[in-house]
């Protein structure tokens, strides 16, 4: 039988706010001292109370709104209990009931190549547990993380496979990065996975025994417990076997999922309304500003970059997969002359150097986006070749400065004068008579012996293709050519 | 002259002080005396610090010899032990939350503190607040001034007594569902429950938080006005206080009552009423007409669904507020165990008394899935019917006046094992938290057998003014306030 993956996901997204959900705290990095970051109020002490940091509202309303969600303008926070060590209440203040997102959804490139479209159920806003460090046989809790604002994205069942669902994280994190509402630090634990999964019969539309996968850190990790999940509930549905409803958590080094607890040991949460906060409510104005105040979505961007700089779609992709690059390109190929002049030295010579640098790392560039472009106009009309071109790349790098300048200082010009070309065409054939020779009886490869020859001569400055054709004109077509 | 301190209002107190006739440290000393004399029968205080009293006295007097004023200036106050008190113990009269001490100020503490108040001690209390006869604390029940064998209510019952018992010259307690109000009237003090919101909850531990307002009991209305006055207000660290700019209360203690209409819910007068303070509540209606007040009789339908709604919510709140005494960061842990969920078990089961663990039951019970909507659900809608018997009957009327309580204090052990009947004794007092009204409770007469009767008076949201002129008008042409248990006169049991 042939069976069918259905994968919904659940993401967890630390919000870039300065303070925690529900306290004044300082939001830190994981590398701070234990506990240096803790109040009455994260600590859960007996009589303090939350107040709600409208920043982290703002930033989860302003992704919703990027995901074409609709917004509640009254919502509320529940509080669903459970018992956990690294939970200071015993509780946490989350949504249940009314969450402030609903709906929307993401666009992604499936596995053949074709976009599809994933829908979201909800976003809500919650607050991120402490973290518990466990030191030979004693345990410790450092509570830094406790209270720090999650924004938790739920999709709907629409995802078919592991790939799928990769996508989706990427597609995913390239919104936040773009919307600036988490740092998105895998490293940091700001992007936190769970994975409800199921296979059923190809064809049908009901589900089959749904799984869920907890807290994975890593996209590759939630394709890989995908892949190993999906196998191991093909394998025993093949055989025969009855799956159960479970949670189960993915061990990374075993590179296999183990059960954690059945549906019968599942925790009732009696979630019920926090009367410790008022209910939320988002007036039509401040819906209207942070609509307002809203970058362009990548998918636009990306359509834009075709239709504008009549890029072709791959360059478009590749240009708008991190907001960083797309914003130095946009404002590289504001005065060229040729777009894709630009792109192609993005494309090659600038990602290859930046690799997967963080956004700072660009606007922190010696190199200036004016002067790349100056550089791709020189190039591309021929002014210098592409291996001084690099030469002067290799500077602007380093030490930044004007192009125009750095080919003037050292005489890098290319040489495109006429009678220049003439005459060094001249000299060459006139000290390599023998090879010219060889090229008028059919020799192809002896023209560019002779080019190479010009280039040593003029020391790599003569235009190469001005060359090659004043080469031509002296000694004819080469026989049987189409020229 | 140190016998005569203890028996000063607040405001006397105050006058006292700012007259030169006495100093702080003087007044701490004198209730100290009177401390070590009667609360070893008493047993309203679970902890004392006199040195750092006396400490703050001495600084009080030379910051008032320095110049420096203060509507509270060395002026002692006890505190019941749910409100956390920078430095001090704050145990909430629970084994499990022994040996921890608040690192904070709760914002009613702070801002009673920046007006020069001392904070003498810590007031016993039912554990959480949970009970209605300060029997449930885990140290031991408090007794009543007016008979020692007797309960002086609950759950603020260790502030009621210490007041009533001239070891304080006022007190702080929180009111759920009655805690400020009952023992006030069990204990013949003045007892004020503000409208929920007006006073910021920041450090104030929580029973149920939809609930749990903190209350003033005093020696009279004037008193109360005055402690109002000092915490009323908008807390930015309470999502759940008002904005409102909170006014002068002490404004409103007009002696007459021409113009205000005061109600009398029907269905109040319907229950079971002990025939003694039956009786005191009459002669109280004949004292209110005698000084221009307007009484007719409204209704409150919803009256007899008030118990069990009650129970539903604060009972749910409560069970998810008390889950954090896990013996994880604070208070009591229990030795030894293997594991986390061992430790959570033990620990919680070893610190938690009787009726905390029933109401923890209850309410976990009542928030399960598939009865959320039939308990809870169902509480909270009822609990709107309630509100708006109240809204109702404020269209027709300034105030509403009724028995605090159904009967006067009862003996201790009574109704231990009976919680039932406990709970039903809450009837006149959960509806104004359910309402989310302020109530006061005054002292109107005695019951033939010596104890104190109260009279409770309900207002509109936001009606402060109203209770504290109606009560105040009530104390200043009646005598019930000023009485003192034998107790408290004679130094010696009655």
């Amino acid at each position: 039988m042939t069976w069918q993956a259905v994968i919904g996901l659940e993401v967890h997204v630390q919000l870039a706010t300065r303070t925690k959900l529900f306290c004044g705290c300082r939001t830190t990095e994981s590398t701070a001292p234990p506990n240096t970051s803790v109040c009455p109020v994260c600590l859960g002490y007996p009589g303090a109370l939350p107040v709600l940091n409208r920043e982290a509202v703002r930033l989860t309303v302003r992704t919703g709104l990027m995901l074409g969600c609709r917004i509640r303008e009254r919502s509320w926070f529940d509080r669903k209990s459970y018992f956990y060590p690294d939970m200071p209440k015993n509780y946490q203040i989350s949504q249940y009931e009314a969450p402030l997102c609903e709906g929307g959804g993401v666009e992604i490139e499936s596995d053949e190549g074709r976009t599809r479209w994933i829908r979201l159920r909800r976003i809500h806003l919650e607050e991120d547990v402490a973290k518990s460090v466990h030191v030979g046989r004693r345990s410790g809790i450092d509570f830094n993380r406790a209270g720090v604002p999650l924004m938790e994205i739920v999709t709907e069942p629409d995802l078919t496979s592991p790939e799928e669902a990769f996508a989706f994280l990427v597609a995913l994190k390239q919104i936040l990065l773009c919307l600036k509402v988490s740092p998105c630090n895998l490293e940091e634990g700001n992007l936190r996975c769970d994975i409800n999964c199921s296979l059923r019969p190809a064809g049908q539309s009901g589900f089959g025994t749904k799984v869920e996968i907890k807290n994975l850190n890593t996209f590759k990790g939630v394709r890989e417990a995908l892949r190993f999940e999906l196998e191991r509930q093909c394998v025993a549905l093949e055989a025969g076997e009855r799956l159960v409803q479970e949670t189960r958590r993915w061990d990374a080094e075993a590179g296999a999922t183990f059960s954690m607890r059945t549906k019968e040991q599942a925790h009732d949460y009696r979630y019920f309304p926090e009367p410790d906060l008022m209910p939320l409510r988002l007036s039509a104005e401040e819906l209207e500003q942070w609509r307002a105040a809203l970058p362009e979505h990548p998918a636009q961007r990306r359509e834009r970059f075709m239709r504008v700089f009549g890029l072709p779609a791959y360059d478009a992709r590749v240009l708008t997969a991190d907001g960083a690059v797309a914003d130095y390109f946009e404002e590289a190929v504001r005065d060229a002359s040729n777009p894709k002049w630009v792109a192609n030295w993005m494309m090659t010579e600038m990602l290859r150097r930046m690799g997967d640098a963080p956004p700072e790392a660009w606007a922190r560039l010696p190199l200036r986006p004016a002067a790349l472009c100056a550089l791709a106009e020189m190039a591309g009309r021929g002014r210098i070749n592409s291996t001084t071109a690099k030469a002067v790349l290799e500077i602007l790098f380093e030490n930044g400065g004007d192009p125009e300048t750095i080919v003037r200082e050292r005489g890098w010009e290319q040489i495109s004068d006429a009678a220049e070309v003439e005459t060094l065409a001249e000299r060459v054939i006139r000290e390599h008579e023998r090879v010219a020779n060889d090229y008028r009886h059919g020799k192809a490869a002896a023209l560019q012996f002779l080019i190479g020859q010009g280039m040593r001569l003029s020391r790599g400055q003569i235009n190469p293709a001005l060359l090659r054709e004043a080469l031509i004109q002296r000694l004819g077509p080469r026989p049987g050519s189409a020229e | 002259m140190s016998a005569c301190l203890t028996k000063l209002t607040l405001r006397e107190a105050v006058h006292h002080l700012e007259a030169g006739e006495c100093g702080s440290l003087e007044l701490v000393d004198a209730l100290l005396a009177s401390i070590a004399e009667r609360d070893p029968l008493i047993r309203g205080y679970l902890h004392l610090d006199p040195e750092q009293a006396r400490e703050e006295a001495r600084a009080a007097d030379q910051a008032r010899a320095a110049g420096r004023r203060g509507r509270l200036l060395g002026v002692p106050i006890a505190v019941k032990d749910v409100l956390n008190v920078r430095g001090q113990p704050c145990t909430c009269g629970s084994r499990i939350l022994r040996g921890y001490r608040a690192p904070y100020d709760a914002t009613v503490i702070a801002r009673l503190r920046a007006e020069g108040a001392i904070f003498l001690g810590r007031t016993n209390m039912d554990e959480f607040a949970m009970g209605s006869t300060t029997e449930n604390s885990a140290v031991g029940p408090t007794r009543n001034p007016w008979n020692l064998e007797r309960v002086p209510g609950g759950s603020s019952g260790g502030s009621a007594a210490v007041v009533a018992a001239d070891e304080a010259l006022a007190a702080l307690g929180s009111d759920t569902g009655g805690s400020v109000r009952q023992p006030a009237a069990f204990c013949g003090c003045t007892g004020l429950k503000p409208t929920y919101g007006l006073l910021s909850r920041y450090g104030l531990v929580a029973y149920a938080s939809s609930l749990d307002q903190v209350g003033t009991l005093t020696k009279d209305v004037a008193d109360a006005a005055l402690l109002l006055t000092i915490m009323a207000g908008r807390d930015p660290r309470d999502s759940t206080s008002l904005d409102v700019p909170p006014p002068d209360y002490t404004e409103a203690l007009i002696p007459d009552l021409r113009g205000i209409r005061l109600g009398l819910p029907k269905e109040y007068f319907e229950e079971a009423i002990e025939a003694g303070v039956k009786r005191a509540i009459e002669s109280a209606l004949e004292v209110f007409c005698a000084l221009g007040a307007e009484v007719r009789e409204v209704t409150l339908p919803h009256t007899p669904l008030a118990i069990p709604t009650y129970y539903l919510i604060s009972c749910a709140e409560a069970s998810t507020n008390l889950a954090r005494y896990d013996g994880v960061r604070y208070g009591y842990r229990t030795p030894d165990a293997a594991d986390v969920d061992t430790l959570h078990e033990r620990t919680r089961a070893e610190g938690f008394g009787r009726e905390v663990k029933r109401r923890i039951i209850l309410g976990t019970y009542a928030l399960s899935r598939g009865y959320y909507e039939a308990y809870y659900g169902r509480a909270q809608r009822v609990r709107t019917l309630i509100r708006r018997d109240f809204e109702a009957a404020f269209h027709s009327c300034d105030a509403l006046v009724a028995p605090t309580t159904p009967t006067a204090a009862y003996r201790l052990g009574e109704r231990l094992d009976d919680p039932l009947q406990m709970y039903l004794g809450d009837i006149f007092t959960v509806t104004a938290n359910l309402a989310g009204i302020g109530g006061l409770t005054i002292p109107c007469g005695f019951t033939p057998e010596g104890l104190p009767v109260g009279l409770q008076i309900l207002a509109p949201a936001l009606g402060e003014r109203v209770l504290i002129r109606v009560g105040h008008a009530y104390q200043s042409a009646t005598e019930w306030h000023r009485r003192r248990p034998p107790l408290a006169a004679g130094g010696g049991r009655p």
